[in-house]
């Protein structure tokens, strides 16, 4: 009997310490950021928010994740079907590399463009001849997102590739259909929601994206100054509310974009 | 066509991944092996290392810890309805949404000087925010999900017959967790370590707001590399960087590793 109620106390022990660190880990910091951006009323966010800079910024970096994402949509569904369907030394190599931009600090990924495309490296001085430059202009920003969102396509179209039944292929092929008719008819419909669900985790990540961004992008406001590194100047200039008015719309779009994923993978899951 | 599509993809790979590391790895001996070594040698590089080290250990402790629970409560527990269930799960995925920045932001916002708690801690002599506590939970929030997300489906498919067939035969609660649930999730487990190592190593923006980034203080590895960058002292922020990355490189290959003793299990 006592060993029975040591055991009641026990369970009743961990799990509310368990949910008590969930609790105050996860939700109270994300309660407390929406509590403070409304602190001072509706007028005052509308305010922080429309302010041009805050504005600029987060236009410029939807508009250049949205870029970013693109290029991975492609890049990643290329790379996944070739290293799915083709054997080719070094493919292995390859498939463990891909998830090296989850595994790099994103300073170093910061530091590596920046060595890559400055104006003393071979890349930077070509670009530089033809008239443009890459590093603290808006091309290094796409470049810094494209590298840190990189494995998200691959990652969710490779296990729809693993699984997909090659009868409905063949039945295309037997059918008189062409190679690129079977791959626009059959194979990409069955990749789709791999790309899109990947593409999504993709671009909120681009959303979110600071160390790359910061070392590379010049941070100039206006032009190359993206929302995630105009919040930390103010945070360093001390105006804590136009950071979280800034914060909570970012936050806001950021989490619309992650239940759609769930809500879509649910959907497969149960459907 | 099939080549194009090979080559294509090589490329890709070289230009974006491998390139990049081989040039952070010449950088950082491009004045030979003493630059490099002097790189590391200063007092502030091993004193930031020595932060992240830190930071790492006690971070991947707590978190695998309560993401084993979390996780085996949030599939199995029968003390929480389904809805509560399915409201929490989606509440475990948020920091990867949040900004690192943003992330950081929220911890000052609770627990800076200016706030109530924070002064609350501040009288008991405890700082948390441009402190080591900040910095852990900064890591602790950003890397809360990974390993939750690696045990959970797992524990899903596995089901709880033989669990429940343990339990019917006498097992107890611990006997059954080590002697049947643990073999079965072990991998995952590891895997989600290995992902919480690496991203408590890399994590920049969290840290760096709430730390301040303070020399010999609250510095860390990769807000020192931030901070040669910025003070132009490439070589030094190279050889940072090439140890980074060579522990990333490391980690990845532990990936490869559970994620291959994942699948025969």
């Amino acid at each position: 009997m006592s060993s029975m109620l040591q055991g009641r106390w026990w369970s009743w022990g961990f799990r509310s310490t368990v949910m008590l660190y969930f609790i105050v880990l996860i939700i109270f910091p994300i309660i407390g950021i929406y509590g403070q951006s409304f602190s001072s009323g509706w007028a005052a966010f509308a305010d922080n928010i429309t302010e041009p800079l805050a504005w600029k910024a987060v236009l410029l970096t939807v508009k250049l994740a949205l870029i970013a994402t693109v290029i991975n949509m492609f890049i990643g569904t290329m790379s996944a079907w070739v290293l799915i369907r083709y054997r080719f030394p070094g493919r292995r190599l390859l498939n463990s590399l891909v998830d090296l931009p989850f595994a790099l600090p994103t300073a170093v990924a910061g530091l590596m463009i920046l060595l890559l495309l400055g104006p003393r490296s071979s890349v930077g001085g070509l670009a530089e001849k033809l008239g443009f430059t890459i590093l603290f202009h808006q091309p290094a920003i796409v470049i810094a997102m494209v590298f840190v969102t990189f494995p998200f396509v691959i990652r969710a179209v490779q296990p729809l590739l693993e699984e997909m039944d090659s009868s409905e292929e063949e039945a295309a092929y037997t059918l008189g259909a062409t190679k690129a008719a079977t791959f626009w008819k059959v194979i990409l419909p069955s990749m789709l929601p791999g790309i899109l669900s990947g593409a999504m985790l993709a671009f909120s990540r681009g959303l979110a994206e600071f160390g790359a961004v910061v070392l590379v992008a010049g941070n100039i406001p206006g032009k190359t100054l993206i929302a995630s590194v105009y919040i930390f100047g103010e945070i360093e200039s001390d105006n804590a509310i136009g950071a979280t008015a800034v914060s909570v719309l970012l936050l806001t779009f950021s989490f619309l974009i992650l239940w759609t994923v769930n809500y879509v993978q649910m959907r497969r899951k149960n459907g | 066509m099939r080549r194009l599509w090979i080559g294509l993809t090589v490329a890709v790979f070289s230009v974006l991944l491998i390139i990049p590391v081989i040039r952070i790895a010449m950088g950082a001996f491009d004045e030979g092996w003493g630059g490099f070594a002097r790189g590391l040698a200063r007092p502030e590089t091993l004193h930031a290392l020595y932060m992240t080290g830190l930071i790492v250990v006690i971070v991947t402790i707590v978190n695998t810890l309560f993401g084993v629970m979390l996780s085996l409560y949030l599939v199995r527990a029968t003390w929480l309805g389904n809805k509560v269930k399915q409201l929490l799960n989606s509440i475990v995925d948020l920091p990867f949404a949040v900004s690192p920045v943003i992330g950081g932001l929220m911890i000052v916002l609770l627990l800076g000087p200016e706030t109530a708690l924070g002064a609350l801690f501040n009288k008991a002599g405890i700082n948390i925010v441009y402190a080591l506590p900040g910095m852990i939970i900064a890591t602790l929030f950003v890397t809360f999900p990974l390993v939750v997300r690696e045990v959970m489906p797992v524990l899903q498919e596995i089901g709880s017959a033989q669990e429940e067939a343990a339990a019917t035969l006498g097992a107890s609660a611990w006997t059954t967790f080590w002697r049947v649930t643990w073999p079965s999730i072990r991998w995952c487990v590891v895997y989600g370590v290995v992902l919480t190592v690496a991203r408590a190593m890399g994590e920049f923006g969290a840290v760096l707001v709430v730390s301040g980034n303070i020399l010999f203080k609250t510095q860390t590895a990769t807000t020192l590399v931030y901070q040669d960058v910025e003070n132009f002292n490439l070589t030094a922020a190279n050889s940072i960087a090439l140890v980074l990355a060579a522990g990333s490189v490391t980690l990845l290959l532990l990936m490869e590793w559970a994620k291959s003793r994942r699948e025969v299990h």
